[in-house]
């Protein structure tokens, strides 16, 4: 009884399964192609780069149908994790591989990972829209974020914020574990300095921003592609009283604007053909016009 | 016929202690799922428990620096702080509010208002915890800075607001159970004794029903401590210890839920972060272990 009841869910399970492909087989012959078999890619890592990497997979789709793309975020280290399993061909890093994980994944995996530059994304300080604050140097940013610091009130920058109540600086900042805290920390900090204890940390770029938007107290760093009109975004002088640049492509690219990072990916080895036509495709006008669209800075402007 | 009814009964005598066995199962099964989960916790975060975490420090410190890389500081007391501040300040605004509400639905309104009230406060439970957070995220912010004039508004209150009102629907549709357990004749008595309505409650209902509203408040209490997404986003989860309810504070839930996601499994940090699951875990057996000793008291009074 029980084998009969098994052998007819195994049966229906192989009916689905098998419908399931025929229909995927019917898309794919539609496409000049005409292959029977999809080629998929997976590609995963970076949440500052999720939603780059799904505007690629999304216009690619229309390049090449017969190559499918699957994303998922999860941060940069899960997707060096899945890189050292082999369960991605293709990891998304806001950050670059440390010399122990590069040597894990080879470990691991018999072949050491290959590096891309794919575009670069400025790290914007943001505050709200009366603030009229317009300049802040990296060691005045350190003073507000760093332990230790004693920047704490707004006329200690030397300006009226005559929208915050008690004068006070609000600090926004990220939970410990995203790559921008991290790199913000790298960048204004140094390396071996920690953050001061109390800032607010939330768990998304975007949050910061809102909260940013609706805090005339507030200071916070972000993507710069999170910009909305109802923030500001803070020009940046490395040393102060040096020259101070807004974060812009080009600042970015000369490297005037100081806190910048490359965004990475990372394939196993040399990239199979399918794979190294999307990289090619993604290093393209087309594919580097994304980059710009979603609010990053294009690589190869030089 | 005969024959038939003698096969049940046969039947009946061998089927009678596998089912009082299933039965027993299910009755034990519950202890075996907590001890389950406990030793699964904890071994999860032994390794750092016994090697090198140093548990005065990470009971009585403030310093929660968990991802420094100069110097790693794993001290709780702040988010332990931050849990029971905005626990407290939860109830002192939902157990007024619910045990009010339960009264006036069991006791003082018309039948057809009863229904209309139950109905929506059962609809105010099923809103998800991360849509309260994102009210608190977005209008109650606005509205703590306007009416406090505070420089931000994800703080202790916003929290504890947000909580209160996630915890009053459990509070009233249990109390409202339990003053409902009070039998009619009750209140039959008092009234023809010449009691008032409100007589009849504060004399006689409360004092019978007490058992029941206390496990009413105790489980909007679990409700609250528990409670995860929403805090996370309204308290503003500041490594803060907390001075008053315009702080920003932290809790052990938020820390949990913001920080595994992307701390490597196996590491310091991961360990830490299941030593906390393992205090929360102990924090709340404490609770269940007063309230029974209470009830017990109560009960051996009367």
């Amino acid at each position: 009884m029980f084998n009969r009841v098994l052998c007819v869910i195994v049966m229906v399970a192989f009916c689905l399964f098998t419908n399931g492909c025929s229909k995927k087989d019917e898309t794919g012959e539609k496409s000049e192609t005409d292959k029977a078999e999809k080629h998929v890619i997976q590609n995963a890592g970076s949440d500052t780069m999720v939603n780059l990497a799904q505007a690629w997979a999304e216009a690619y789709a229309s390049v090449e149908p017969s190559i499918s793309i699957e994303v998922s975020g999860g941060g940069s280290g899960t997707g060096i994790a899945a890189l050292t399993s082999g369960t991605v061909d293709i990891a998304n890093c806001s950050r670059q591989m440390e010399l122990a994980e590069s040597e894990r994944v080879k470990q691991n995996t018999g072949e050491s990972p290959k590096e891309f530059i794919v575009g670069y994304d400025a790290l914007a300080v943001y505050v709200h829209k009366d603030n009229p604050l317009a300049e802040i140097s990296i060691d005045q940013l350190a003073n507000i974020y760093g332990e230790g610091g004693d920047i704490t009130e707004w006329s200690q920058l030397g300006i009226d914020n005559s929208e915050c109540v008690n004068d006070e600086i609000i600090r926004v900042s990220r939970q410990s574990n995203s790559g921008t805290f991290v790199y913000f920390r790298e960048a204004i900090l140094g390396k071996n300095r920690d953050y001061k204890l109390g800032s607010r940390d939330l768990h998304g770029s975007k949050d910061v921003v809102e909260l940013v938007a609706h805090t005339p107290c507030a200071i916070g760093y972000s993507g710069m592609g999170y910009a909305t009109p109802e923030v500001k975004m803070l020009k940046i002088a490395k040393n102060a009283g040096d020259a101070s640049y807004g974060p812009t492509a080009q600042g970015v690219l000369d490297g005037t604007y100081p806190i910048a990072r490359p965004l990475y990916m990372y394939s196993l080895g040399t990239p199979e053909p399918q794979e190294q036509s999307y990289l090619d495709w993604i290093f393209s006008p087309a594919g580097q016009g994304i980059v710009e669209t979603t609010g990053y800075v294009p690589v190869g402007q030089q | 016929m005969k024959i038939i009814t003698n096969v049940f009964h046969q039947l009946g005598r061998w089927c009678e202690p596998v089912i009082e066995g299933i039965i027993r199962l299910c009755g034990i099964s519950a202890i075996i799922f907590v001890f389950g989960i406990f030793f699964f916790v904890f071994r999860e975060g032994m390794g750092f428990f016994f090697g090198g975490l140093d548990i005065v420090e990470f009971l009585t410190s403030p310093e929660w620096y968990p991802t420094s890389v100069s110097n790693k500081r794993y001290g709780v007391l702040a988010l332990v702080a931050g849990t029971f501040s905005v626990t407290a300040l939860a109830m002192v605004l939902a157990v007024p509010f619910g045990l009010g509400a339960a009264i006036f639905v069991s006791e003082f309104c018309g039948p057809k208002l009863k229904e209309t009230l139950k109905i929506v406060i059962e609809l105010l439970a099923a809103i998800p915890s991360v849509v309260w957070g994102f009210i608190g995220l977005t209008v109650m912010n606005a509205l703590i800075i306007k009416i406090f004039k505070v420089p931000i508004g994800l703080t202790m209150l916003n929290g504890g607001i947000i909580l209160s009102l996630m915890s009053v629907p459990i509070i009233v549709s249990i109390g409202e159970d339990a003053l409902k357990a009070v039998p009619d004749s009750y209140r039959e008595a008092a009234e023809a004794l010449g009691a008032t309505r409100w007589q009849v409650v504060y004399r006689v209902l409360l004092p019978t029903a007490k058992n029941g509203l206390l496990a009413a408040v105790l489980l909007g209490v679990g409700r609250a401590v528990g409670e995860t997404m929403a805090v996370l986003m309204t308290t503003g989860h500041a490594v803060n210890m907390p001075l008053g309810p315009f702080d920003s504070v932290r809790t052990l839930t938020a820390t949990i839920a913001a920080e595994l996601g992307e701390a490597a499994v196996g590491s310091d940090h991961y360990r830490v972060l299941f030593i906390i699951g393992v205090l929360l875990f102990s924090i709340t057996f404490i609770v269940n272990f007063v309230t029974d000793l209470v009830i017990k008291g109560i009960r051996e009074k009367a």
